[in-house]
């Protein structure tokens, strides 16, 4: 399978600290890559490396023939085919849903008012949010609020979305749905690179999984073969409760 | 008490209609003075706080002390120094514009501070949702920043632009024709404690509008919470 986003050689260091340690790693067309290991490993910020949140020290990173590290790679406009749903949804207070999704297409897609509320409604719409249009975070439970966030991404076209533990701040009863709009995410084709805890959903929903330690991803494969791999440190995580 | 003596040295109506062409002049110095004070001093503070992103460390160490300095010193000091003493350098500014000058400045620095505190209150995470998007840095901020920062500093900005503003009656100490002034001559001219009423009155006329603006300005950024 062609790679969508081709990791290679990825190191990340914090002053003295390296972060990150030779990370290689390909993502197929329409794959969900579940990035899991214990906290400090380097889940999150290999993925922020991916939309250059962060900025890796050294490697390189592919995607539709860039290198996204390269010092001449216009990241912006890279980013409009890299979504990114975060942990704390990060919806903007200040606009509604409707409001939120079409800032981007506005400002950096430059569509009009119009096409850009007919996109959101759209995105909205696909997301079960056909009521909340004008509602502003405040008034929207966290599962919607990240459902938001999604459509927000979804909307700019991208083709990967990063998805940093999308499910970590919110209720269980609010989980549920927020795993539903991943699964048609999937459905519909759509390349994702996880982060996340949910390990019942990785054992059911993820083509791949990587576990990562100490900055390395120490084993990688589909659920099926961690699960079956003997002594395999992926093993216990993955085989876990939630 | 005698009230009839109370209504003739304190509301004077023959008073008043004799010294209220003077103190409308006064009135009118100082809306206008407060008014480029406000739109100066404002201007400048966001501009400040906007440098500061942008600085580097030792460019921010010399912003901060520069605005400590005029947030410490009581601005009569300052009106009195640039009126009294650039004369002596050869530089002569009339009252109007030191007053001017100085409120700016002092408003400016108290301005930077409190725009400052707003961008920094905003979380990380909205400059990254937005960044994460392809909006540039510049956009992030226009559109996703700032407005949020603006209604953090809404009350505090309020506060220090009417305590700022008030100063402009320090233009008395250095004869400047605004409204304390004004009333200040009428008051011994007359022998009677009419004008400093009408003053009272209309500092309270200029400044009440300026609260209900910024009470409405923090009722329209609600954004959906019932406060």
């Amino acid at each position: 399978m062609r790679p969508i986003l081709d990791i290679q050689a990825l190191y990340k260091s914090f002053g003295d600290a390296e972060v990150l340690k030779n990370i290689n790693l390909k993502v197929g067309e329409g794959e969900m890559v579940f990035l899991i290991g214990p906290s400090g490993s380097g889940k999150s910020t290999l993925l922020r490396c991916c939309n250059r949140l962060e900025e890796p020290t050294s490697g390189a990173i592919w995607m539709d023939n860039t290198n996204l590290l390269a010092g001449d790679t216009d990241i912006n406009r890279m980013r409009q085919r890299i979504g990114m749903v975060f942990q704390g949804f990060n919806l903007y207070p200040h606009m509604t849903a409707e409001q939120n999704v079409m800032l981007a297409l506005r400002r950096v897609q430059g569509k009009s008012e119009a096409e850009a509320r007919e996109i959101a409604r759209r995105e909205l719409d696909r997301m079960g949010l056909a009521e909340r249009f004008g509602h502003y975070p405040s008034q929207l439970s966290g599962g919607q609020q990240q459902r938001v966030a999604i459509a927000r991404s979804l909307a700019l076209g991208p083709r990967v979305m990063l998805m940093d533990e999308p499910t970590s701040a919110l209720d269980p009863e609010l989980v549920g749905g927020v795993l539903e709009a991943m699964r048609e995410m999937k459905a519909a084709g759509m390349t994702m690179l996880v982060v996340s805890h949910e390990m019942r959903f990785a054992r059911e929903a993820a083509d791949r999984v990587a576990f990562m330690q100490a900055g390395e991803i120490v084993e990688y494969g589909t659920p099926a073969e961690l699960l079956a791999r003997e002594g395999g440190r992926a093993r216990a995580f993955l085989g876990g409760e939630h | 008490m005698d009230l009839s003596r109370l209504i003739e040295v304190y509301f004077n109506a023959g008073v008043a209609w004799t010294y209220l062409p003077d103190l409308l002049h006064g009135a009118w110095v100082t809306v206008s003075l407060s008014v480029l004070v406000i739109a100066a001093g404002l201007v400048l503070g966001l501009a400040m706080a906007l440098l500061r992103l942008v600085l580097p460390r030792w460019g921010v160490e010399v912003m901060r002390l520069w605005v400590d300095c005029l947030r410490a010193v009581p601005p009569l000091a300052v009106i009195l120094l640039l009126y009294f003493g650039l004369p002596s350098v050869g530089l002569s500014i009339s009252a109007f514009w030191v007053i001017w000058i100085t409120l700016t400045l002092i408003l400016s620095a108290f301005a930077e501070e409190i725009f400052w505190a707003g961008l920094e209150a905003i979380p990380a995470g909205q400059w990254e949702a937005a960044r994460s998007t392809g909006m540039t840095q510049r956009q992030t901020l226009a559109d996703v920043v700032l407005p949020q920062a603006f209604k953090i500093c809404v009350p505090q900005l309020t506060n220090r632009t009417i305590g700022i503003t008030k100063n402009t009656a320090l233009g008395t100490a250095i004869g400047m024709p605004e409204l304390l002034n004004e009333a200040q001559t009428a008051l011994s001219f007359s022998g009677n404690a009419t004008p400093l009423i009408m003053a009272a009155i209309g500092y309270l006329i200029i400044f009440l509008p300026l609260m209900a603006l910024a009470g409405y300005l923090e009722r329209s950024m609600s954004w959906g919470k019932t406060a």
